[in-house]
């Protein structure tokens, strides 16, 4: 009962402590707005004791007030600067046009959130809040849900086509007490393709959901790269509807940060789809890094891969939760799920939870997940063929992240990927 | 198997096998009841009750006041609601809690040949004789048997108290004590007080705690130092009484560099309303010491609806104290309407081992969520774990699992893997793992698939001249052979059967 008080007590906290949008939002968006505020005033804040958040606890993700996180100097370019991108930069959550690309550019319609939400009829409707709502069952997402009825931030875009450019967001951090909410909504029209990068800290606290309806046939790739400013925190969704012999591709490479979770909840109903959420994250010391899967197969012959890789030393931690729910009905379906981690040292820890709740008959799942150190024998190999121990280390280490990486399917933007992580493993060799 | 009505026997097989395949074919076949004169505690569950069941044992103080504290705690308790079982709620008021029957209680028998007969009978009814004879792979008419054939002491228990043990002469000779619990806490109560509550404590989980307050007999087994127990060990849970709750008490003692192999069986009456069975059973194996625990439990599961059947929820722990020491559990899940088991090993000694091996097999409405928990300590410990389950009809079969690398237990090693196999489309099939490791020098790999039964394998059965149930039978066996070839050759063969048994009327 106290565990239950706790919660709504966190709730209501974190109700006051983010503000109402300063404009007029029209119909549709009071009406979203209201509804995700309803459950998470029902669900409660997460707490340590949720079995949901069993390995990461949420206290500072739930305080009213953002811990301070130190701003650091950008030391090295940012990254997918070789990538002809259209650049959309927030500081500290909010847009900041002047650093920005004209949007257009991109060849899709795009407008920010905020003008969005003061229509009275808009298509994204259909999307924001309907998305998340629908990945609250089984499991409850209540950050998601206050993120919903909270955030003012953010863009809508509609694809019809082939975007011309990737759309990239840059989230910078300024302000070592920001705490910032951003919410993107994504619509793939029928056939679309659309790339979309995203980066930095954005902020002391960072709470971020993207809704992304891939249409029958269209193609969604996303790639990220979380890092910098070690002491930010970061809570992250991304829920994702897929149609009919669509395609989602989703990888994130997570550097540095003192709590990273991010949720990726991805829905098939339309039949012959295709989805990939893979993620390396390297950390050191008080790194804690939560991925948190959930993927429902809702339709027949869907494939769904799952790739985790973790490189964790000096005490640093990973999580892993994954699940695949296969529905009575989604024949055929290929699950694929392995999570994988390398410990460099004793005092780091991998926590891992992956599960298959399944309901057809005729469908082939599996999952796999292992733990343990660099192997002693092709460390040997390695240095008995005249390379330094620690180079050897580091080659065997992007060895072992490289399943994942190799998911990206851009290869510019693979490079771009292994290129930091290239540069993490030498930052660290001092 | 629907080929056992009208068996045409061919040419070149002969009748043995014909009579093996009958005696394995048609329904739930220990679903008879006992008509004899039983004795009840009051209905309900209070402080009374609880007094009772203490005072019917004949214990001493110290075991009763232990009761009634677990029995104060599980008042303050709730029912645990995370596993993907659905039943209804129980009513822990609307049943016995002691059951026994009445010959047993005027006039405890002093030996086996004083037990009333209609016991006896029973026991011999489901292939347990309780006679002190040779048994011989699980083939009856085991009278006419080598004298050098394997020898089962078998401890039976029926509802709420033990009818009887065997053999407990010639296991005194080599210094095992082999008894019933309550007799064990009249006679041992030393070694009760020092081991019993160590490895489940009273206060572990709500029906282990349940079980501590109300728990009237199980088996009682103590391994003294370099003892190689001479012959397997066995206890026969059996319930007949309605409405009853079993809750039985196991304590398997271990001592340094010993060895025993321990079997468990469990039947039930076919009836209409759902019973109760929270059992508790603690292992502890000192330095070099190694038990082997097999259950075959094939407890009513209920009908096709869902009608009746044995809520089992059972709390099964091993404590491998000592270094080198291992202990393997191997399980064979059949029966039940509801499974919540997770027998698991604390490998706290250096160098400890624990396996575990299981089939869990869910048909009709079944409905099965077990599992193993692993808790690395020690240095360099080690543990394996396979599970195989298997689901057909409505049922739902949940794999849980933990496995967990402690800071200090340097060197481990784990490997998992848990496969399920659905039959039809409409039952269900999960797997649940948590992964905890918290030190690099250690290894944990898991693997666990989901899939169905091969077509190709069951059509090159079927051009064979199979028919479709026994191809999916003999595909099933296939897939559970790494267990089955873990479990005691008693059991082996009654577990192969009951695979296919359990599957009947699920093709097609």
């Amino acid at each position: 009962m106290a565990v239950a008080q706790a919660k709504y007590d966190a709730a209501e906290a974190l109700i006051q402590a983010f503000p109402d949008p300063s404009f007029k939002t029209g119909k549709w968006a009071t009406e979203a707005r209201a509804r995700a505020l309803a459950t998470f005033r029902s669900q409660g804040a997460p707490h340590r004791f949720d079995e949901y958040w069993k390995f990461t606890n949420p206290a500072t993700l739930i305080d009213p007030v953002a811990p301070k996180a130190s701003v650091f100097e950008e030391s090295s370019g940012r990254p997918f600067s070789d990538i002809d991108r259209v650049m959309l930069v927030f500081v500290d959550g909010v847009f900041n046009p002047e650093q920005s690309d004209d949007p257009t550019l991109a060849g899709v319609e795009i407008e920010p959130l905020s003008e969005a939400m003061q229509a009275d009829i808009h298509w994204a409707s259909s999307v924001y809040g309907v998305l998340e709502a629908s990945g609250q069952q089984p499991v409850h997402r209540p950050l998601a849900a206050l993120n919903t009825a909270k955030a003012c931030s953010g863009f809508v875009i509609r694809v019809t086509g082939k975007a011309s450019k990737p759309v990239a967001f840059n989230y910078l951090h300024q302000d070592e007490h920001s705490d910032a909410m951003i919410h993107h909504v994504i619509k793939l029209e029928e056939g679309a393709d659309l790339t979309v990068l995203e980066n930095g800290p954005a902020a002391a606290r960072f709470n971020k959901v993207i809704e992304i309806d891939v249409g029958d046939r269209a193609a969604f790739h996303h790639v990220r790269a979380q890092g910098r400013d070690h002491e930010r925190r970061a809570v992250t969704h991304l829920f994702a509807r897929l149609g009919r012999e669509s395609s989602f591709k989703s990888f994130t490479m997570t550097v540095n940060g003192v709590l990273t979770r991010n949720e990726a909840v991805i829905e098939f109903t339309g039949d012959d789809a295709h989805a990939t959420v893979a993620a390396a994250s390297v950390g050191d010391g008080d790194f804690h890094n939560d991925n948190t899967v959930f993927i429902t197969h809702d339709a027949v012959n869907c494939e769904s891969r799952q790739v985790f890789k973790k490189v964790l030393r000096n005490g640093a931690t990973g999580v892993f939760q994954g699940k695949i729910l296969v529905k009575p009905d989604a024949q055929k379906t290929d699950g694929y799920q392995i999570s994988q981690a390398l410990l460099l040292d004793e005092d780091s820890n991998f926590l891992a939870k992956p599960e298959l709740e399944i309901y057809a008959d005729d469908v082939a799942c599996s999952h796999g997940s292992t733990c343990g150190a660099l192997d002693e024998t092709a460390l040997f190999y390695l240095t008995s063929r005249g390379i330094p121990r620690v180079d050897a280390q580091n080659m065997l280490v992007l060895a072992f992240l490289a399943e994942a990486i190799a998911e990206i399917e851009d290869e510019a933007l693979g490079h771009d990927i292994q290129s930091r992580l290239e540069r993490w493993m030498e930052r660290r060799r001092t | 198997m629907n080929v056992v009505e009208d068996v045409q026997v061919k040419e070149g097989v002969d009748q043995e096998t014909v009579d093996a395949v009958k005696s394995v074919g048609g329904k739930y076949k220990y679903g008879f009841e006992t008509d004899i004169e039983m004795e009840y505690a009051p209905k309900g569950l209070n402080e009374d009750i609880v007094r009772l069941i203490s005072g019917k044992n004949g214990e001493p103080e110290w075991m009763t006041d232990w009761r009634m504290q677990a029995y104060t705690r599980w008042t303050k308790m709730q029912e645990p609601t995370w596993a993907m079982v659905n039943y209804p709620t129980i009513d822990f008021q609307d049943q016995y809690y002691y059951a026994q029957p009445k010959s047993m209680a005027e006039n405890r028998p002093k030996s086996l040949d004083e037990v009333d007969p209609k016991l006896l009978e029973t026991y011999k009814k489901l292939g347990i004789p309780l006679k002190e004879q040779m048994i011989l792979a699980g083939v009856e008419g085991a009278e006419d048997a080598p004298a050098e054939g394997r020898k089962v002491a078998v401890d039976a228990v029926f509802d709420s108290v033990s009818v009887g043990t065997t053999f407990q002469e010639e296991l005194k000779k080599a210094g095992v004590i082999f008894c019933s619990i309550s007799e064990a806490i009249r006679e041992h109560p030393e070694l009760v007080k020092k081991y019993l509550g160590t490895v489940v404590p009273p206060s572990d989980n709500f029906y282990a705690t349940l079980n501590t307050a109300v728990f009237s007999d199980g088996s009682f087994v103590y391994v003294p130092p370099g003892v190689r127990c001479p012959m397997e060990l066995s206890t026969y849970f059996r319930i007949n009484a309605e409405n009853t709750g079993q809750f039985e008490r196991t304590l398997i003692i271990a001592d340094k560099g010993s060895y025993v192999s321990y079997l468990e069986g469990c039947t039930a009456p076919q009836r209409d309303k759902a019973q109760l069975h929270a059992a508790v059973v603690e292992l502890i194996a000192e330095e070099d010491a190694e038990i082997k625990y097999s259950t075959v439990q094939n407890w009513y599961p209920g009908d096709e609806n869902g009608n009746g059947g044995i809520y089992n929820f059972v709390t099964k722990r091993a404590d491998c104290r000592g270094d080198r020491s291992k202990v393997m559990w191997t399980q064979v899940e059949t029966g039940s309407a509801i499974t919540w088991k997770y027998p698991s090993c604390i490998l706290r000694g250096n160098d400890s081992q624990g396996e575990f091996y299981s089939i869990a097999i869910a048909n009709n409405m079944q409905q099965a969520d077990t599992g193993t928990k692993m808790i690395h300590l020690g240095k360099n410990t080690k543990s394996r774990i396979v599970s195989k389950g298997i689901s057909a009809g409505k049922a739902q079969n949940t794999y849980r699992g933990l496995v967990r690398m402690h800071p200090k237990a340097k060197n481990s090693r784990n490997y998992t893997q848990c496969d399920s196999l659905l039959i039809g489309d409409t039952c269900g099939a999960h797997t649940v793992p948590y992964i905890e490791v918290r030190n690099n020098s250690s290894r944990v790999e898991h693997e666990a698939t989901t899939s169905k039964v091969d077509d190709d394998q069951l059509f090159y059965c079927r051009q064979r001249g199979m028919d479709e149930e026994e191809a999916v039978a003999l595909v099933v066996n296939g897939f559970c052979k790494e267990v089955l070839q873990a479990l005691p050759m008693e059991f082996a063969m009654e577990a192969q059967a009951l695979v296919a048994i359990s599957l009947e009327g699920s093709v097609g």
